[in-house]
């Protein structure tokens, strides 16, 4: 839930980056944090195990500038994948904005993104949240794999709504970009309807 | 869902009133004040070195572990957590089920006195969140943000 501050003139979003294992999310914010600017970054902080494989959360706070005199700050979160971790996925989900759905294009993995995306909608029930009416992006990440199935497939498989989608190369910073300014673009539109 | 969270300069100024009494009468180097989500709402005393950003975040981390731990073994939550180190010290309570409080201190103080401080400043700064809450709940407390325009939005992103 966003929190605005009247007294600092900030307001704060959370974003929250979810997807299989090694779908690349925590290689998202790898790429945001080295690309953006030293004014406008935080820390990027990664709970993760000794095999770099996310173990609670990756955080990145983010400025992006002001609205209407308010400082917007973005908190960036990857949860960690792999199916065992649930417990901690749906802690940091509370309180989320928007999410950007990160699906590995992998034909291997499509088993994998369509059970992630079932455990994200499930989770976001538990909160109280439905995915068909927050804040939601897909990212369809490693098109650069020669086993990456076609984008229609994709499309019909984990994008049944028609929300904004992305194709990207998370460690080239393909589609990184653009898939952060979309969410934030929602979530912003988001708040001026004052929900 | 939770609510809107929103801080008023007046609140703010109150809140940080009480934090900066309770660092006073608790000999502690610092004190901060988190939302369960993550994001600083005040802190004061000896933060220029400190990333409080990344402080926020872990704690609001740490307390949504607990919590997911207490709920395992039928507690609602734990409300005190305290962790000892080998110079500072750190103890974390939640104050009215929504925010932390986070106090961290060294051997010019104990923890029998930061707790006793805490106990107080806590039901201080619950009356102040019940405040605010009312505040935000009343219709009319409107989104700043219900005036802005697409262009703005895309200015935010041309720079
Ligand atoms: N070829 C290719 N490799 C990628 C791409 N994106 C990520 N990777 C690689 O995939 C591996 C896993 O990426 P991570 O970002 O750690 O994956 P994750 O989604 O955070 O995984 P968990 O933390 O386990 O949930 C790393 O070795 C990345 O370099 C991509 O677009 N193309
Ligand atoms: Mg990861």
């Amino acid at each position: 839930m966003s929190f605005i501050n009247y007294s600092s003139r900030e307001i704060n979003c959370k974003i929250v980056y979810y997807g299989p294992g090694l779908c690349g999310k925590t290689t998202n914010l790898q790429f945001i944090y080295a690309n953006t600017n030293q004014q406008a970054k935080g820390k990027m902080i990664s709970l993760a195990t000794e095999t770099e494989r996310t173990l609670f959360f990756d955080f990145l706070p983010l400025s992006l500038g002001e609205i209407r005199g308010f400082k917007t700050r973005f908190h960036l979160y990857t949860v960690p994948g792999q199916v065992f971790y649930d417990a901690s996925r749906k802690l940091i989900l509370k309180g989320v904005d928007g999410v950007v759905f990160v699906a590995d294009s992998q034909i291997e993995r499509m088993e994998a993104n369509i059970e992630s995306v079932e455990n994200l909608r499930t989770n976001l029930q538990e909160q109280g949240y439905d995915l068909d009416k927050i804040p939601y992006v897909i990212q369809y990440n490693k098109r650069d794999l020669p086993n990456a199935a076609p984008l229609e497939e994709l499309q019909n498989l984990l994008n049944p709504k028609g929300i904004p989608h992305f194709e990207a190369v998370a460690p080239k910073g393909e589609g990184v970009y653009e898939t952060l300014k979309a969410i934030a673009r929602l979530i912003l539109t988001e708040l001026k309807k004052g929900t | 869902m939770q609510p809107q969270m929103v801080m008023y300069d007046e609140e703010f100024q109150q809140i940080s009133a009480v934090c900066e009494r309770l660092a006073r009468e608790a000999n502690a180097k610092i004190v901060f004040l988190v939302d369960k989500n993550g994001q600083l709402i005040a802190s004061v005393g000896a933060t220029e070195n400190l990333d409080t950003t990344s402080l926020a975040s872990l704690t609001a981390g740490n307390i949504a572990a607990t919590g997911g731990l207490a709920k395992l073994i039928g507690e609602k939550e734990f409300s005190i957590l305290f962790h000892e180190g080998e110079k500072d010290n750190l103890h974390i309570s939640i104050i009215g089920g929504r925010v932390i409080l986070v106090v961290i201190f060294d051997s010019r103080s104990s923890l029998g006195l930061v707790r006793l401080r805490v106990k107080k400043a806590s039901d201080e700064l619950n009356k102040i969140f019940d405040g605010l809450m009312k505040k935000v709940q009343v219709p009319g407390a409107g989104s700043p943000f219900a005036e802005i325009t697409d262009d703005d939005i895309d200015n935010l992103f041309s720079e």
